[in-house]
């Protein structure tokens, strides 16, 4: 896996020189590498937003850089152009950025931007409104006239249609049901899988991050406070809750029963580990 | 960068003038800005100019920010202090070609120059350390009156604060919105003036739909709570006068009437 953002002592300061001012991001180093699936989890106010809108260079960092394979965005003004197709960004409840006549021509925005030629932009907005499961009957109606869940998926196809080297989405399942969670969950899986593309997501809900990613971060007060595998990250369930964090609550039920006296490993953050886990309990061997 | 644009501008503060009623403010105003209109001759303007200086002094707000105040009137400070300077008739004291200067022209040019910079700057402080909600409560206990004539006082009061309220909330739409459509690589930044605006149909579309959206909400909000306006409302802040704002009053009108005394005696 090649590097490809490398994210060097980035820091963001809102209203400076003024009684209102913030650090929100403070020195932050990360470096992602292609293919990756991350999830970046921190509770309000921890920065995460601020953070991801540094990876499109729609915020200039106070101090520090965002490189893009070894380039910083901000070089040139063509290099940041270059950055904000690059690294495909969704918005928390994108669906409040719809604003053209048809789901066709929205989701064409983003690719029509690029400058791309019409076959092209045809054959990427047919295929990630395929992707979202939105079927060829809704690409002539208006955006306004669908479903709140029907909108969210056309605003994350209007970023699939963008084919970016790095799709990163703030809360994409924020506000909606289980059920479309769940849909949300596997289109980006979907879209992950077809094109290889590096994801990184942002949630509060260690749910999600749990089942999906592959690598956790968490950011607390501007600062990444842990950066590992959910299983390095939900060993120090202790520690996450102590910042004021949630654990799946698989691992909460798993705390427990350690702090009872049995003698279990609670580094366990999805329904099937445990089930393995209680069940090697049983036989008495380890889980290696 | 939407962001600068703050209406009201206002600057936290615990300064005796931040904490006068904001009633007092407006009305210690209203008096200054009559004063510097009728004052005439250098000493009781020299009086004007102390007065705002000693009151920025009092209210710890740093003198940069009045005169950033400032900024956007250069232009028509500069323009009203020519054309009076120019066409003011009077005493001849220097001439180039057609243009002739007068020394009456110059006196006015300065007047007025001196007037719209006492004005702006003390209005300025005004809502510097006067958040604008409290100032439209000022406005309505002050108008209150008209109630009798079957002015809705009340009602005008509460459009304007609801107006004031979503003020900051469109703006930080606005802002959130731009930067999604830049992520979808929207350009406002290049182009001709044309292609710009054409550029803003993404932002005013979702923006206008969401604004009808959340005016929507917040009318539903406050019929469940059966709000119905001004007759029988408390208040959570009260206007209440305090001896400061009788201090400050005295003094306010003290220096006001003093200049005005001046200029009649001088």
């Amino acid at each position: 896996m090649t590097e490809l953002l490398q994210i060097e002592q980035l820091t963001h300061v809102y209203s400076p020189g003024t009684p209102f001012e913030k650090m929100a991001v403070d020195h932050v180093d990360l470096t992602v590498r292609s293919g990756e699936f991350i999830g970046l989890i921190g509770h309000t106010g921890s920065g995460k937003s601020t953070f991801i809108q540094h990876l499109n260079g729609l915020l200039k960092p106070t101090e520090g850089r965002v490189l893009i394979h070894g380039e910083d965005i901000h070089q040139s003004k063509e290099m940041t152009r270059a950055a904000r197709f690059a690294v495909g960004l969704v918005f928390q409840y994108p669906e409040y950025q719809l604003f053209e006549e048809t789901v066709y021509k929205d989701v064409s925005f983003g690719p029509k931007n690029m400058g791309l030629d019409k076959d092209e932009i045809d054959r990427r907005v047919r295929e990630s409104c395929r992707i979202v499961g939105l079927d060829d009957g809704i690409l002539k109606k208006s955006p306004f006239e669908l479903s709140g869940g029907q909108k969210r998926r056309v605003a994350l196809a209007g970023v699939f249609a963008m084919e970016p080297e790095v799709m990163v989405l703030d809360e994409p399942m924020a506000g909606l049901d289980p059920a479309g969670c769940a849909d949300v969950f596997s289109y980006i899986n979907a879209y992950h899988e077809k094109h290889g593309t590096t994801i990184l997501f942002v949630t509060h809900s260690m749910e999600y991050a749990a089942q999906m990613a592959r690598r956790i971060v968490v950011m607390d007060h501007g600062k990444i406070l842990m950066d590992g595998t959910p299983r390095e990250v939900f060993a120090r369930a202790e520690e996450l809750i102590a910042a004021g964090l949630d654990v799946p609550q698989i691992t909460r039920v798993f705390l427990r029963l350690k702090a009872a006296g049995i003698d279990i490993d609670p580094a366990v953050y999805t329904v099937e580990q445990a089930a393995a886990a209680l069940r090697a309990l049983k036989e008495g061997v380890r889980p290696c | 960068m939407l962001k600068d644009i703050t209406l009201g501008q206002y600057y936290p503060g615990t300064s005796p003038v931040h904490r006068m009623d904001p009633r007092t403010k407006l009305l210690s105003l209203i008096l200054y800005i009559v004063t510097i209109f009728v004052v005439k001759g250098a000493i009781p303007y020299a009086v004007c100019v102390l007065a705002v200086m000693a009151a920025v002094w009092v209210s710890t707000i740093p003198a940069k920010m009045v005169l950033k105040s400032l900024k956007p009137i250069v232009i028509i400070v500069i323009f009203t202090g020519i054309l009076n300077m120019l066409y003011t008739p009077g005493r001849e004291i220097f001439r180039v070609w057609i243009l002739k200067i007068t020394a009456e022209g110059v006196t006015t040019a300065l007047t007025m120059a001196l007037r719209i910079v006492l004005l702006v700057s003390s209005t300025a402080l005004l809502t510097y350390t006067t958040s604008p909600m409290a100032l439209t409560d000022a406005l309505e206990s002050l108008l209150s009156p008209l109630k009798k004539i079957k002015l809705p006082v009340h009602e005008f009061a509460m459009m304007m604060s609801i107006a004031l309220r979503f003020i900051p909330t469109l703006i930080e739409e606005t802002d959130k919105i731009m930067s999604a459509q830049k992520a979808r690589g929207a350009d406002f930044e290049t182009g001709s003036i044309l292609n710009r605006a054409k550029a803003l149909v993404p932002v005013l579309v979702p923006l206008f739909v969401s604004a009808f959206r959340r005016a929507e909400e917040l009318a539903t909000a406050m019929e469940c709570r059966l709000y119905h306006g001004g007759e029988g409302r408390t208040r959570l802040h009260s206007l209440t006068y305090t001896r400061l704002d009788l201090i400050a009053g005295i003094i306010v009108a003290a220096v006001c009437g003093g200049a005005i005394a001046l200029s009649i005696v001088l």
